[in-house]
């Protein structure tokens, strides 16, 4: 982590403090608090327009927030704080603490006219200003370790969808982020596929990377997480270990809410 | 499925695999529908082009000789030389001030989308001819220009360029657009994620995409500009069309010139039409047809 002022080990890797999102009339977010400690997988559950996806886009500020607050390693994002102001960052600045920040999409969003390996080498060479022959064999170091070393000249739409996600994964890993997002990973992929991207996001929680990942699979949330998060109409309803908020949920809606999916 | 003998149905095991598809002696046989009105309509049509060939070249009136004589001539070749570059200029101008429109028409800032679509507006509502001739005659409204007189700043070549250019961006301005609106939002976010700045994001992620969407019809401008660059001959600007006039106002070969300039004008945009496709195969890549 490139953090100059190394926090204290009880610091939260992300902290949000009261983040409020709306779209128009409607309010999405109202008023979030969270924070994940480093390398803690969270895991954040709810129902479709409960909030989910678009708290994770404030975290690497692809969506702008109406109130409150998102810090990452003790920094805030998209914001400078003056006072009782928070001043909005020059784009050069924003793109700058994106690279920390990994966010996989939940339709890839790969570049398709990019090869896998371009589509890899992308933001490293042209962002990090990275030499390109290191950052292509850190691209194909990022392939084996996804399982498609063979695939490095394909074209995405050439691959499955779980290879693709798979490939979006390593795209994400290449800026080397302190910090991954996932935005719904299996959600767009045909059943038999769930398995491959799992394992993978399985892999990466072993090796200690701080991950926040949204998505619908109860059984992943159980085994991987460290902290399950429930959210319903905005707001967190329920935060706790995977078996405190799976098996004996304290609150209604979230009782509602596993009653459906499981 | 009751009528089917038992003894067709497939046995389990490898025998689909192993036998081949021509089992049974006694299978029917597939037949087409006989397709006698496509053959008669061919034939009709095939007749009626041959007699309009024979028409063509049994006429004398068209004097193939003559064409034969001017086509490749110093001052037809001088003309198409300037149909050429006048194309390739008017494209090149057109296009550049067209992505500066689109630019402006798709930026958060109000003042300047309502500049860009108001000079699209303006520059399609009125007819190429028209601005051609209000370019020509610019002199008698600024008779002046930077101390310089107008008429001999701009002369007709200069005025030809002006005029198709500042036409042709507005055109140009609505298929950049329509390329850029063609790509995928996702595709813009991935980039913001990444880290990407905003002129990578446009020309190694979004421009690319957009090509696609942008060749087909700059390929049908570029050939309509091409025959376009004819509407020149009203203000004396020689160009393929002109040279040729120039020459039949002397010998009152009408029909042999105007051949002269149709067959340089086909073969020119035959050409365009050859190129276009290579270059949308190579902006197809990644996609289904590509591989």
């Amino acid at each position: 982590m490139s953090a100059t002022a190394a926090p204290p080990a009880t610091a939260p890797k992300v902290a949000l403090r009261g983040v409020r999102k709306s779209f128009g009339d409607v309010e999405v977010l109202r008023g979030v608090d969270l924070d994940v400690a480093p390398g803690e997988v969270t895991v954040v559950l709810g129902p479709s327009g409960s909030g989910k996806s678009t708290l994770l886009r404030t975290i690497n500020h692809l969506e702008k927030v109406d109130g409150g607050s998102v810090s990452v390693d003790g920094v805030l994002v998209g914001y400078r704080r003056s006072g009782n102001k928070l001043y909005e960052l020059r784009e050069r600045e924003i793109l700058r603490q994106r690279t920390r920040i990994g966010f996989v999409f939940q339709n890839f969003h790969l570049f398709p006219h990019l090869t896998v390996l371009e589509n890899i080498t992308e933001a490293p060479v042209s962002a990090l200003r990275r030499p390109r022959p290191a950052a292509e064999e850190a691209a194909r170091r990022l392939l084996a370790r996804v399982g498609l070393a063979d695939r490095a000249e394909a074209y995405p739409r050439q691959l499955s969808g779980g290879q693709q996600q798979r490939v979006a994964i390593a795209r994400a890993l290449a800026l080397e982020p302190g910090l991954l997002l996932f935005d719904e990973p299996t959600s767009a992929l045909d059943p038999e596929l769930v398995g491959e991207v799992l394992d993978v996001i399985r892999d990466l929680a072993a090796a200690g990377t701080t991950m926040i990942v949204v998505t619908h699979e109860i059984g992943f949330a159980r085994e991987v997480a460290d902290t399950v998060v429930f959210m319903d109409e905005g707001r967190i309803v329920e935060r706790g270990t995977p078996a405190e908020v799976l098996d004996r949920p304290a609150h209604e809606r979230t009782r509602a809410f596993l009653s459906k999916v499981l | 499925m009751s009528s089917v003998p038992l003894d067709t149905l497939a046995a389990p095991g490898p025998a689909p695999a192993a036998a081949p598809a021509k089992t049974d002696p006694d299978a029917p046989v597939v037949v087409p529908a006989r397709r006698t009105g496509q053959w008669a309509a061919a034939g009709a049509v095939l007749v009626l082009l041959g007699l309009g060939l024979v028409s063509v070249v049994r006429n004398d009136a068209f004097q193939w000789d003559v064409v034969a004589r001017y086509f490749t001539s110093a001052s037809v070749l001088r003309g198409l030389g300037l149909t050429l570059w006048l194309t390739a200029a008017v494209m090149i101008l057109g296009f550049a001030l067209g992505t500066l429109l689109a630019a402006l028409r798709l930026s958060a800032n109000p003042v300047l989308r309502a500049v860009s679509w108001g000079y699209v507006w303006f520059f399609r509502s009125t007819p190429i001819l028209v601005q051609l001739l209000f370019w020509f005659n610019i002199g008698m409204l600024y008779p002046r220009i930077l101390g310089v007189s107008t008429v001999d700043l701009l002369g007709p070549v200069a005025v030809a360029v002006i005029g198709l250019t500042l036409h042709e961006a507005a055109y140009a301005a609505e298929v950049v657009r329509g390329g850029i609106l063609s790509v995928d939002r996702g595709q813009i976010e991935a980039a913001q994620a990444l880290g990407l700045g905003r002129r990578r994001r446009f020309t190694r992620i979004v421009l690319p995409q957009a090509m696609r969407a942008i060749v087909p019809p700059a390929g049908n401008m570029l050939i309509g500009t091409l025959k376009g660059t004819s509407i020149v001959s009203v203000i004396a600007v020689q160009d393929l069309l002109y040279s040729t006039q120039l020459v039949y106002h002397r010998t009152y070969e009408v029909i042999p010139l105007l051949l002269v300039a149709t067959l340089w004008y086909v073969a020119v945009t035959s050409v365009l039409g050859v190129g276009q496709h290579y270059v949308e195969k190579r902006y197809a890549r990644g996609t289904g047809a590509a591989r």
